[in-house]
């Protein structure tokens, strides 16, 4: 459904992408992962049809997002960072001016004006102004305006970014169900969210694609250990030894009264850390499994290490 | 619906929405009424000057008196409202980022700038329309030849759509609605003093260059009456291009 090749674009002397490539089946949900600044909104807006690319291709649907941008236009839904709304309206006549712009003919117009605010659970606020509404309203909006003319294909530019946990997880909860008859290409610089609603993830970092794989390959091959963070009242100062006897521990970091204990893919230390420091009254305050962040991944994938430069 | 049509259809909901269309239309048609009632007032008084001084009442030329400095005036206040009317329109898309919900929908830069161009075009002639109200108040009671009004009216129209492509260009160079104001405001103000200019290098190229390049000759020629090909071009042909200059600036800003 969407193809990109050796895609680059350039800001004068800065170099925003580079030679990105990846692919996208219909019906899957992607998930663009990267720091802010990375190059996932220059990459979005090429697709969209509205930036236009240094070097390299994209398509959507076999349509050039160059040479047939009008086409391609009326083949995406895309949310921006920024929910594009004109505030002064209300949600009402906001998401009718977007349908006829999107070309959706007069007569179909209310039914899919209906659908959308239904499926956005819009209803309460239909006849609000935009200016008036709570972020979280807001972004619903924005993604109505993405789905009014029921695209085959959408594109969400840090859906997320700004809701409160609760909304959040709506937000997540309808793409989620926008996914299967829709292509969904998303951006974002949270792991877990990505995780969360996207079966494939390409990261990108300084413009480079550094790992695409499904997430479950990618957190297997990324995690070459397990980490526990321990934190103790009154560690003894020959802690750090006592902590490496432990069977399985490969090293031990301290941070004043915290340890981050490292041990071999596989093992769950807490259970023989958690005896240890009961049984030497070490004064036990938390104990827990440290997950892996974005940071840690960034490291891992900058600094090339073994079973991650591999990937084409 | 044609993309031009719902842009139009969105822009005119916009000011008449907010108070802008409303406060513009107010202040033109409050200076042009007050300017209008001024210069019959004025054509009264001397023709009662010349009545006592003559003994007969002189038949003046209303049109000549009465009508010409009205549409003279007339432009010099569409060239103060026009920006505040255009400032909006392009500054506000980017400020607000709604530019890219409309380069991202399957409509041209274009489709864009001509709904732009229309909506703000259908404000003026609006309040051109109501400011009509003086000439057809005035008919009962005086004689006057009604052709030169529609073409000085006619000028007023070409002019104001100058004045507006002008304006929308001013508001596509930048972000910032005061800036767009000023911008227009002077490239305006330029071109008039263009005419100006031309009188000083009166005789030389430069002169006659000047002077094609302001409005006011072009403007003249259509308020006494006489409608020539080569003032309706200018006009039309410097709308088309001042449009079309606007096109290329919100072009180029898609590629940064």
């Amino acid at each position: 459904m969407i193809q990109v090749e050796h895609l680059t674009k350039l800001y004068g002397p800065k170099t925003a992408i580079a030679d990105v490539s990846f692919s996208v089946e219909k019906g899957e949900v992607l998930a663009f992962l990267g720091p802010n600044g990375a190059g996932k909104t220059t990459t979005m807006r090429i697709l969209t049809a509205s930036l236009p690319a240094t070097s390299g291709s994209a398509k959507i649907a076999g349509y050039d997002c160059f040479d047939q941008p009008k086409e391609v236009k009326r083949l995406i839904g895309y949310l921006p960072e920024v929910p594009p709304l004109y505030t002064e309206m209300t949600v009402t006549e906001y998401l009718t001016f977007v349908g006829r712009i999107k070309g959706i003919e007069p007569e179909r117009l209310p039914v899919a004006l209906d659908q959308v605010i239904e499926r956005m659970s819009l209803g309460e606020v239909r006849g609000r102004l935009i200016a008036n509404l709570s972020r979280g309203f807001k972004q619903r909006v924005g993604l109505a305006q993405a789905l009014i003319h029921d695209p085959p294909v959408l594109i969400l530019d840090e859906p997320t970014v700004g809701l409160d946990p609760k909304q959040i997880i709506e937000i997540r909860q309808l793409i989620r169900e926008l996914a299967g008859a829709r292509t969904i290409i998303l951006s974002t610089h949270i792991l877990p969210e990505a995780t969360a609603v996207a079966k494939r993830v390409v990261i990108i970092n300084d413009g480079r694609i550094v790992a695409e794989d499904t997430q479950e390959q990618l957190s297997a091959r990324l995690r070459r250990s397990e980490k526990v963070s321990l934190t103790l009242k009154h560690p003894p100062l020959d802690v750090q030894d006592h902590l490496l006897a432990l069977p399985g521990v490969l090293s031990v970091r301290q941070e004043g009264h915290t340890f981050l204990v490292e041990a071999e893919l596989g093992r769950d230390l807490r259970e023989d850390l958690g005896r240890t420091a009961v049984q030497k009254d070490w004064g036990l305050l938390e104990l827990k499994l440290v997950a892996m962040t974005l940071e840690d991944v960034f490291l891992r994938l900058t600094q090339h290490e073994e079973g991650v430069e591999a990937q084409p | 619906m044609s993309p031009v049509g719902a842009i139009v259809r969105k822009e005119l909901h916009t000011y008449f929405v907010s108070p802008v269309a409303y406060v513009v239309a107010f202040v033109f048609l409050l200076l042009t009424g007050l300017l209008s009632f001024l210069a019959i007032a004025t054509t009264s008084n001397r023709s009662m000057q010349l009545l006592r001084a003559q003994g007969d009442l002189p038949n003046l030329n209303l049109n000549e008196f009465v009508f010409r400095p009205v549409f003279y005036n007339m432009a010099v206040v569409l060239l103060l409202v026009v920006p505040i009317l255009t400032m909006r329109l392009l500054a506000e898309e980017k400020k607000l980022k709604t530019m890219e919900l409309l380069v991202t929908s399957p409509v041209t830069i274009t489709d864009i700038v001509v709904g732009k161009f229309v909506a703000a075009l259908t404000v003026l002639a609006g309040m051109l329309a109501l400011s009509a109200v003086a000439p057809v108040a005035l008919a009962p009671f005086a004689e006057f030849r009604w052709p030169p009004i529609l073409t000085g009216y006619l000028g007023v129209l070409l002019m104001g759509g100058l004045f507006l492509s002008a304006g929308l260009l001013g508001s596509s160079l930048t972000e910032n609605q005061i800036i767009a104001v000023i911008l227009s405001f002077g490239a305006l103000l330029l071109f008039w003093l263009f005419g100006w200019a031309g009188q000083v290098f009166d005789g030389t190229a430069l002169g006659k260059v000047l002077s094609y390049l302001s409005p006011l000759d072009h403007f003249e020629q259509l308020v006494k009456g006489l409608v020539e090909t080569k003032d309706l071009v200018y006009f039309i042909a410097g709308i088309i291009f001042t449009l079309f200059l606007t096109h290329r600036v919100i072009e180029s800003q898609r590629w940064r």
